[in-house]
């Protein structure tokens, strides 16, 4: 039986005001009847438009059929074929602007919970299912992936399955890129990440951390010493400032900073040595997902936290729900408004920021409307604490220190749509590294494609 | 996890190790550096490569025991193994073209400049080190300074070794007798290097100096290093350590060093928790 309700079924969070106080995931999950039934809110469309929606061509009715029938482990075969890591894109993928924004339930009502019942079922899995990955046997051939983030887990998860012998060698000392050091944890726990990552030394795959490309060893060394394709999927890590006065005062940080001592160096946790400043009032600057990951981290160490934004609401990068959540969870919001600089408090430390408002003029070269500041309308926030959240760009160690890779204007490395290449011969390069700052998803389907195409690269040689 | 194979206090406050990571060793080069975290728990500390072994497969590191993270890696010994051990990190020091040089230390920082002198002084260059302590008690690898360099001069703050006096005093003596430096390359204290480069300057005198701003992930990739160099924003980590003296905004690198002052004195008062802390975790080990 069909449910015809026209809207999804809800999933349990955590009350806002209890946890903008603790790091705890926000988003409790369906129980198994909670899925079943908005399962059956899916009218299993023969023409399956949600699936065009996925980057990654998960078979969408062909799952949640499954989950209508309470098949769970026959629903996470069917995502698996499709999706190495499905308890994190339940969790992080844009749905509203992906899957869930193509399916015909969402012409009257809202759309089937895609991302959600991906989520339940793969944490189903997790938990019920055990020891299903058995190494592949070795092919003989060895590939380097650089970077453990979304694309290069994924494209070292495919050619693993392939049984090509893989390494990854990552900067940091944890794997996961942005999933382990930029989205925090009550977003995605950080156990999940881990578990995929397990998931991949368990099918052969060798993470060796504490490896920085480019210093420690060269992309040519590494195809010396035996790797005989090599995929770059180094992200986009490198932060922007706003270039205005102040910025340099202690108390300023970049998203990057601010995320990774709190993320990856677990400072709002007793016990860790990393320092984080204790604000009582916090400014975040931007207005994506990385602006709504620090605000939010800010209000759970204790700071009242306003986000500035130059546009409306309307053009805000990030998804949805994160700032509703936002909301929801106190932050405040400045729409229309811009830091001109910022103030000292005679100790070399934040103290205000000056802004000025903005009024929306005619639509720019990315068809949104450009702000433009409203003389006269400056006004100071007082603040202690500044995050620019401003957007990143790919970090120019790898193409320095690789001759025959090339960039564009953008510092993004240059590589062939279709099948990942770079113009170096045996060189293949995704995610956030080739496209700047983009999702988690389209990171993993560079990844996949990259895998193919260095297995047919190393097929042919 | 990267073994400390060697160990020696070369005084109270000071500590020269050897760890294990044959990498780095085979990779370093003057002015890199490394960035170490003790165990789970611990920070990201980078710590400037003093030297390196390739046979060995080691790297030597020489630190002060400041606050919380090189106080604990102070407690361990030689056979202990810490978490992370990354590297090299930073560009090397560009020593082309240098014939004469002056390289002066400051404290700790003269483990920091000795391997600078080493590689001018083995390339054929002229080189005067000046190296500056507070007290005869403080001084460290005084032999091997001393053995990088053709003519060495020791200050101390109080004259209990050396001439009394500051490092920039003892430069201002060699640059008014006449010297003639391709270069002067300065590592130690904020302050110190300041001085120096306000005097070079007068001078005319090209100065390197080694910035040390708080770090984090030390490959560019949280801001967290950004000094303000001939009014441009760079980040140490990647475009430095080394900068041109001339050029660094001092005072602003000291004023960002300090924003975790109080939280750090406050995590000192629990060393001794954390230390035992540790202590298990090696036990576990
Ligand atoms: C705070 C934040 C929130 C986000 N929220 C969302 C979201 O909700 N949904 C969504 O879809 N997307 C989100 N994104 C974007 C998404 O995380 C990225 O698009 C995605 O992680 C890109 O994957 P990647 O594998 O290309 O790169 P990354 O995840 O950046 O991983 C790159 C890895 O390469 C390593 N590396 C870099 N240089 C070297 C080197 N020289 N040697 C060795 N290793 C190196 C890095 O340390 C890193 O681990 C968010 C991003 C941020 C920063
Ligand atoms: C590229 C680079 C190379 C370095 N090389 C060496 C080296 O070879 N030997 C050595 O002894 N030290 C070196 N340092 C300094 C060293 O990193 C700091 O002393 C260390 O971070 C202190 O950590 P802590 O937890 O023990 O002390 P904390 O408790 O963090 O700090 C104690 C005191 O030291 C100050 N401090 C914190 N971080 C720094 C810093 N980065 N620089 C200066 N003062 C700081 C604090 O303000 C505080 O007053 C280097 C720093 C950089 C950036
Ligand atoms: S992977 Fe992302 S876009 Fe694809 S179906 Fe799942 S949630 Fe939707
Ligand atoms: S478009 Fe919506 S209703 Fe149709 S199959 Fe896809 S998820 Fe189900
Ligand atoms: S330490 Fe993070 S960018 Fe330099």
């Amino acid at each position: 039986m069909k449910n015809m309700s026209q809207y999804k079924v809800e999933m349990p969070v955590q009350d806002p005001l209890v946890r903008n106080k603790n790091f705890e995931e926000v988003a409790l999950g369906y129980t198994p009847e909670m899925a079943m039934e908005e399962a059956a809110r899916c009218l299993g469309c023969k023409h399956r438009p949600c699936v065009e929606g996925c980057p990654v061509s998960v078979q969408i009715p062909d799952f949640i059929a499954r989950v209508a029938e309470g098949d769970f482990a026959g629903a996470y075969r069917v995502i698996r074929q499709t999706n190495a890591l499905p308890a994190v894109c339940g969790r992080v993928c844009p749905q509203e602007s992906q899957c869930e924004s193509r399916c015909v339930r969402g012409i009257k009502g809202e759309p089937v919970a895609i991302g959600r019942l991906e989520r339940f079922v793969a944490d189903w899995a997790r938990e019920n299912l055990t020891g299903e990955e058995v190494p592949p046997v070795f092919n003989g051939h060895r590939v380097a992936v650089i970077g453990a983030g979304p694309a290069g887990l994924t494209c070292a998860g495919e050619l693993a399955k392939l049984g090509y012998g893989v390494t990854i060698f990552e900067a940091l000392h944890t794997p996961g890129g942005v999933l382990s050091y930029g989205i925090p944890e009550f977003r995605l726990p950080k156990y999940i990440v881990a578990k995929e990552v397990e998931g991949l030394q368990k099918l052969g795959v060798e993470i060796r951390t504490n490896m920085v490309i480019g210093r420690v060893e060269s992309v040519d060394e590494l195809m010396d010493e035996g790797y005989e394709a090599v995929f770059i999927g180094s992200g986009a890590g490198l932060p922007s400032f706003m270039g205005i006065e102040g910025e340099a005062l202690s108390g300023v940080y970049s998203a990057n900073e601010y995320l990774t001592r709190v993320n990856l160096m677990k400072a709002y946790r007793e016990g860790y040595d990393t320092p984080i400043r204790r604000s009582r009032s916090t400014i975040v600057v931007g207005g994506g997902n990385v602006a709504m990951d620090a605000a939010r981290c800010a209000k759970r160490l204790g700071a009242e936290v306003t986000v500035v934004y130059r546009r409306s609401e309307e053009e805000m990068p990030a998804r949805r729900e994160e700032i509703h959540h936002a909301k929801e969870e106190k932050v405040q919001f400045r729409l229309l408004c811009n830091p001109v600089r910022i103030l000292d408090d005679g100790n070399g430390n934040v103290r205000a920021v000056e802004c000025i408002e903005m009024q929306l003029g005619e639509p720019d070269a990315s068809g949104r409307r450009r702000p433009e500041p409203v003389a006269g309308s400056e006004f100071l926030i007082e603040a202690d604490t500044v995050i620019m959240a401003l957007g990143t760009s790919p970090n120019p160690l790898l193409h320095r220190t690789t001759p025959g890779i090339t960039v564009n204007r953008r510092g993004c490395i240059i590589a062939n749509e279709a099948t990942m290449a770079t113009e170096k011969a045996g060189v293949y390069a995704g995610g956030d590294a080739v496209t700047g700052a983009a999702t988690v998803i389209l990171a993993m389907g560079a990844g996949k494609t990259a895998a193919a195409s260095i297995h047919e690269y190393l097929s042919q040689k | 996890m990267y073994r400390i194979a060697y160990k020696k206090d070369l005084n109270e406050q000071v500590t020269l190790m050897k760890i294990e990571a044959p990498l780095i060793a085979k990779k370093a080069r003057p002015g890199q550096f490394i960035i170490f975290r003790i165990d789970e728990y611990g920070e990201r500390v980078p710590l400037t490569i003093a030297d390196t072994d390739p046979e060995a497969g080691t790297v030597t590191i020489i630190f002060q025991k400041v606050g919380l993270s090189t106080n604990l890696l102070g407690s361990m010994n030689a056979g202990d193994s810490i978490l992370d051990f990354v590297g090299p990190l930073g560009a090397a020091t560009d020593l082309d073209g240098i014939k004469k040089a002056a390289v002066i230390g400051g404290g700790v920082g003269c483990a920091i400049a000795y391997p600078t002198a080493k590689a001018l002084y083995q390339a054929g260059a002229e080189v005067d080190m000046i190296a500056g302590f507070r007290s005869e008690d403080l001084v460290i690898i005084r032999e091997e300074m001393e053995a990088a360099s053709s003519r060495f001069f020791l200050c101390t703050d109080d004259g209990s070794a050396g001439r009394k006096g500051f490092v920039t005093d003892q430069l201002r003596e060699l640059l008014e007798q006449g010297e003639q430096y391709d270069a002067v390359f300065a590592i130690g204290p904020v302050p110190m290097m300041k001085f120096v480069s306000l005097l070079t300057k007068e001078w005319g005198v090209r100065t390197i100096v080694s910035l040390n701003p708080i770090m984090i992930d030390g490959t560019g990739m949280c801001g967290g290093c950004r000094v303000t160099v001939g009014g441009q924003v760079k980040f140490a980590c990647v475009d430095g350590p080394d900068f041109d003296g001339h050029q660094v905004d001092f005072d602003e690198l000291m004023k960002r060093n300090g924003i975790y002052r109080e939280q750090e004195q406050e995590e000192n008062r629990c060393l001794d928790c954390r230390m035992q802390r540790l202590a298990d975790e090696l036990i576990r080990r």
